[in-house]
């Protein structure tokens, strides 16, 4: 199922038997780990309170004549009972509990874990932002939408494709987007394909989101070199197939050289051709999705475009099409009118109509306005080549000796803005596993890489520093690895026991699924 | 079950999974090594009773903590009898995979199926 | 060397040495050269920052907020009073900047906070199972569909017409994805018309979507609509405002399977739209069909209490293909910012604020009622909206009380037609019973006015369409 072929039986690499410590002594235990996880339902104390509302200032009718007693809960939610001391000390308290990026480096492969630039709090907390309604008349709101209609223009130049919806939430809702796109293009020609190919290292989302837009996924293989397997692609492609949706780079962290190549056998068949935008930090002003030749192209403002990541949102998915596809684009777009003003244009016959409500995740298009302000032509482009030469420089830090033996690059060939390391022969001579060498990084201070993507690749570590990491930072996180892998060379049962001073050190995750405790029972 | 064990009494598939056949019915669940490959089981939910197999077909899933897997039927039949035990605990099919970790218990219908699968022996050395 | 980056020219070059090329160029020789852009990016040079704040400071100026106005609009958002220590917490680098906690041992705050705010999405819809945030409201109707769909594998849904029009449209453009159809069930007295919704739902119906209270404000008879929505077998879907749920017997309680919603209004700004979350809920049966990240309580290895990410399965990590949902990226800052809010609410004062609401509601209902050429659109209970209808046309009406300073609500003209020059009127805390008294001036002779003169803002509206 979620594995290379859906035929095989999947190994769950990561997860092993969970064992309780033999012995816990607690005094070696540190301050964070001391304290016990309280929630806010058990800091309740009936009769505390933060909020009081105003008094009503309007004549009182009796509760009953508003809203009769049959429509009406017998007892209010349990919510906390606290005062706002409390509550800023309960989260505050929890925030310390937390790794983030302000703080240290998260190499994440695909994830895009660059520094989020102060001033987009600020300019997004503008009550000219923050406090305008989305169904405001668009007469009122022409600072936005003139900003939104900007924001749209940078990035189809970006992408070298003329239009632009920012509509999807999220990168997976770009690429709903992008694949019911294709469906109402094919529909539109009386064709009713059933077919979407991928390659068998994409990302979750994409094999999900064909799913979801009602057409089965078909695998591609990749071959030696970690491109698309060009002769398993001619022979899957044929005029049942809607689309192939791909990512160049790939997540193998390699740039598919022969993307003309596919372009051209994907469109022969009158199939789409869909950029997934994850890893689109490495070729920002250098190369372009939409002249490499892809219809659509999704954008992780969340990725490249700095919005912070939250915890896990949110984020945001725009996406760029070229012309054959644009009368289909979701409702409403926002245009400029001849007289120069904005304006929402809801008069679109062909639309597929709207993935979500109002116009957008608008909070995330002024942060990554601000950000393509602040760069501007050159700082774009100084931002993917400065995230390529931290990548490839990363990697040849980690091809040293005492590295390179146990996790030895998946892909030896220059990389783009990421690579793969396998842990295998880690695993193999140490007896040491890539989630054992991720649990000892977080004792060091550094969040690890992606473990276990792409699938192609056996141990994966997927690594990622961004351009916003200073040389400095890179050099010590490879120091880090080289004397982690020596510790395991000593006593591979440290990492195997890994984390030791984190506020709380391995769960037991199985039985978080066997037996699943979602909410506070109140 | 910490040791790799595979009983001389059952026909194994190339899928990991064995069959003990008792007469015209046979019982189904995973060798060791697919328990082992899985990591601990976190959730089996058998299919129900009255439902038809197909040999090489999956069946069900089980699912570890980062994983689903199909399980797939060695022989074709039509289930009698289901281990509704296995909802409440999964891990079971890691501690006894051939004996309270059985699966389902299928009346077959092409008895001459089971030539084609693998005996002790060759199932093991298949695992090589 | 942009502010945000340091490789400076000789980082650069020990770099380049290290790596073993001589320029930056050679990194990207994997990009044939009719692929390269070649040219610069045809966009503005950078800005400072100080450039950059003065830009989005004088864009923003030309909006009109809810700082300029005092606005009546609302339709699925609404003008709420969000409190100073919200922002003083999700503005934490720890809460804004980490990744989602796919290690546990250091995102325990994170984990920790999406249990709670699960536990208090549960206690406002009565239903056991919450996921720990999806998008906003119509997409979150999307996906219930989708779990509906695959749960019972039917092809029909059947949707009242006063589902919020934004749900609704979202409904239509998924199901035509993963092949469902949608069927509208009308309205009667201003709420769902139980006994067309009967004729309507058939053995192949998947599910059946409503609102609650519903998008004209009425508070709809979930109990009744229950037992006719199920009877053949099919879910039953509420899309609901949360806090009316303060009051309104749960969707649980009544029998939803399913019920999702937007929690602009539990701590977060309007911000034009977005970003914002969604809630979705359901009961134990459907707890692996569930779509989203679910924060999980479990211990350590030395008996701590902690909490993961559980149940992942489901997802499209893992799931690929079959996965519940294709989400990935939700909105965990918005819901950290809905659970601070509902915990300074509180038990208490989260009932008082409703009723706080449907109070100043009622009055705003019997004062513009009382105007002359405005009439209620019905007379079903509400809590923080209701529609009426003017003897005007409505975006006429609209632009005099801009005029004035004043947002009067949402015209409904174009997603209700049969509805005479229609106006959603939305009150939220911040709306005083003197607003309200102004409101009612200005609408009544804004009404009054527009009976025989044009509007002093004589432009076509926005999709070209005179409000002749």
């Amino acid at each position: 199922m979620s594995t290379l072929s859906d035929n095989r039986l999947h190994a769950d690499p990561e997860i092993e038997r969970f064992e309780p410590s033999a012995r816990v002594d607690r005094a070696l235990q540190t301050a964070e780990q001391a304290k016990r996880a309280t929630t806010i339902y058990e800091r309740s104390v009936p009769g505390r309170r933060a909020f009081t509302p105003p008094a009503a200032g309007v004549p009182e009718r009796p509760l009953d004549e508003l809203l009769p007693a049959r429509l009406r809960r017998a007892e209010g939610p349990k919510l906390p009972e606290i005062a706002e001391p409390e509550i800023v000390r309960h989260y505050v308290r929890l925030s310390t509990r937390n790794f983030h990026l302000d703080e240290g480096f998260y190499p994440l492969g695909s994830c895009t874990m660059k520094h989020n630039p102060k001033l987009h709090e600020r300019v997004a907390a503008l009550p000219g932002y923050a406090r305008l309604h989305p169904l405001s008349d668009p007469r009122r709101a022409q600072g936005a939408l003139q900003l939104m209609h900007e924001l749209q223009g940078a990035l189809a130049e970006i992408a070298g494709l003329p239009h632009v919806s920012l509509q999807p939430s999220a990168g997976s809702h770009g690429e709903l987007l992008g694949v019911l796109l294709t469906r109402a293009y094919h529909e539109d020609r009386g064709q009713h394909r059933t077919k979407v190919l991928t390659p068998d290292t994409a990302h979750g989302t994409n094999p999900a989101t064909v799913t979801m837009a009602g057409y089965e996924v078909v695998k591609v293989e990749t071959a030696p070199d970690g491109g698309v397997d060009i002769d398993d692609l001619r022979a899957k492609a044929d005029e049942d197939v809607a689309c192939l949706m791909l990512t160049n780079p790939n997540t193998l962290g390699v740039f598919d050289r022969n993307i003309s190549e596919i372009a051209s056998i994907v469109h022969g068949v009158g199939a789409t051709l869909y950029y997934d935008g994850a890893n689109l930090n490495a070729v920002v002003g250098v190369s372009r999705p939409g002249d490499m030749g892809f219809d659509i192209v999704h954008f992780n403002l969340h990725k490249t475009f700095t919005q912070p990541h939250g915890g896990g949102g949110p984020g945001s998915g725009p996406i760029a099409v070229s012309d054959r596809m644009e009368p289909y684009l979701p409702r409403p777009q926002v245009v400029r009118r001849d007289d120069g003003s904005y304006d929402l244009d809801h008069d679109r016959p062909k639309s597929i109509g709207r993935l979500r409500g109002f116009q957008g995740n608008f909070g995330t298009f002024v942060r990554s306005y601000a950000y393509i302000r602040s760069l501007g032509a050159e700082g774009l482009k100084e931002m993917s080549e400065t995230a390529v030469l931290n990548a490839n420089y990363l990697l040849a830090l980690l091809k040293r000796r005492g590295v390179a033996e146990y996790l030895p690059v998946a892909y030896d060939r220059l990389c783009m803005h990421e690579f793969v390391l396998s842990g295998a022969p880690a695993k193999r001579q140490l007896g040491v596993k890539t989630l054992d060498i991720a649990k000892r990084l977080l004792d060091h201070g550094v969040h690890p890489p992606t473990v276990y993507f792409p699938l192609l690749v056996d141990e994966a570590l997927l690594v990622e520093p961004t351009e916003t990491e200073t040389k400095e930072t890179l050099d010590h996180f490879a120091d880090v690895v080289a004397a982690l892998l020596e510790e395991a060379e000593r006593d591979p049962d440290i990492a195997r026991n890994a984390p030791y001073t984190t506020p709380v050190r391995r769960l037991d995750e199985a039985g978080a699924a066997k037996r699943p405790v979602i909410r506070q029972p109140l | 079950m910490a040791e790799a064990s595979y009983p001389e009494d059952l026909l194994y598939h190339p899928e990991h999974d064995w069959a003990r056949i008792e007469g015209d019915v046979a019982t189904f669940g995973v060798t060791w090594y697919a328990q082992d490959q899985l990591g601990e089981v976190v959730f089996f939910e058998p299919p129900a009773v009255g439902a038809s197999v197909s040999k090489d077909a999956p069946y069900a899933e089980v699912e570890s903590v980062k994983a689903v897997s199909d399980v797939f039927a060695p022989l074709s039949g039509e289930i009698v009898e289901v281990n509704e035990a296995l909802s409440d605990t999964p891990e079971t099919i890691n501690d006894d995979p051939y004996g309270e970790g059985w699966m389902v218990k299928v009346r077959l219908s092409e008895e001459a199926e089971k030539e084609s699968l693998m005996d002790q022996a060759a199932y093991t050395s298949s695992l090589q | 060397m942009s502010r945000y980056t340091s490789a400076t020219d000789a980082d650069r070059t020990a770099m380049l040495e290290a790596i073993g090329v001589s320029s930056v160029d050679e990194l990207f020789a994997d990009i044939p050269a009719e692929l390269r852009l070649g040219r610069d990016l045809d966009l503005p040079a950078g800005l400072s920052e100080q450039e950059v704040y003065t830009l989005l400071r004088d864009i923003a100026a030309r909006n009109v907020s809810a700082e300029e106005e005092v606005s009546f609009l609302g339709a699925g958002m609404y003008d709420h009073y969000v409190p100073a220590l919200v922002e003083s917490i999700i503005l934490r680098s720890e809460f804004l900047t980490p990744y989602t906690p796919y290690q546990p041992e250091v995102s325990q705050g994170s984990l920790q906070v999406m249990f709670e705010y699960q536990t208090a999405i549960s206690e406002l819809t009565g239903l056991p199972v919450s996921n720990a945030s999806v998008y906003e409201g119509p997409s979150a109707v999307g996906a219930a569909g989708y779990v509906a769909k695959l749960a019972n594998r039917r092809t029909r849904f059947v949707a009242s017409r006063a589902l919020h029009p934004h749900a609704r449209e979202t409904l239509e453009t998924m199901s035509h994805g993963y092949g469902t159809s949608v069927t509208e069930v009308p309205l009667r007295d201003g709420a769902t018309d139980v006994e067309a919704l009967r004729e309507a739902v058939d053995e192949d119906t998947a599910a059946v979507f409503v609102q609650q209270p519903n998008f004209l404000g009425a508070v709809e008879d979930l109990e009744a609509i229950a037992p006719v929505a199920k009877e053949t077998g099919a879910l039953l879907v509420v899309h609901c405002d949360p806090l009316p749920l303060a009051l309104l017997k749960t969707p649980g309680e009544c029998g939803a399977d399913i019920a999702v919603g937007e929690g602009q209004s539990l701590g977060n700004r309007l911000d034009f739209g977005g970003p914002s979350f969604g809630f979705f809920a359901a009961t134990e049966a459907l707890l692996r069909r569930m779509p989203g990240r679910i924060s999980g309580e479990t211990v350590d290895v030395d008996g701590r209490r902690g909490f993961v990410l559980t149940l992942q399965t489901r997802e499209q990590h893992i799931r690929r293909e079959k996965a519940t949902s294709n989400i990935c990226t939700a909105q965990a800052l918005n819901a950290l910012a809905g659970v601070i809010y509902l915990s300074w609410l509180g038990r208490r004062g989260i009932v008082e604020l409703a009723e706080l609401m449907i109070q100043r509601t009622a009055y705003a209902r019997e004062r513009l009622a009382g105007l002359e050429g405005v009439r209620l659109v019905h007379e079903q209970p509400v809590v923080r909206e209701f529609a009426v209808a003017l003897d005007a046309p409505v975006e006429r009406v609209i632009d005099r009380c801009f005029a004035e300073g004043v947002n009067p609500g949402f015209p409904l003209v174009h997603d209700y037609p049969e509805i005479e020059n229609g106006l959603l009127v939305a009150i939220t805390e911040q709306r005083t019973r003197e607003d309200i008294d102004r409101l009612a001036g200005v609408l009544g002779a804004a009404v009054r006015e527009s009976r025989t003169t044009p509007s002093p803002l004589a432009m076509a509206s926005v999709d070209g369409e005179r409000a002749d």
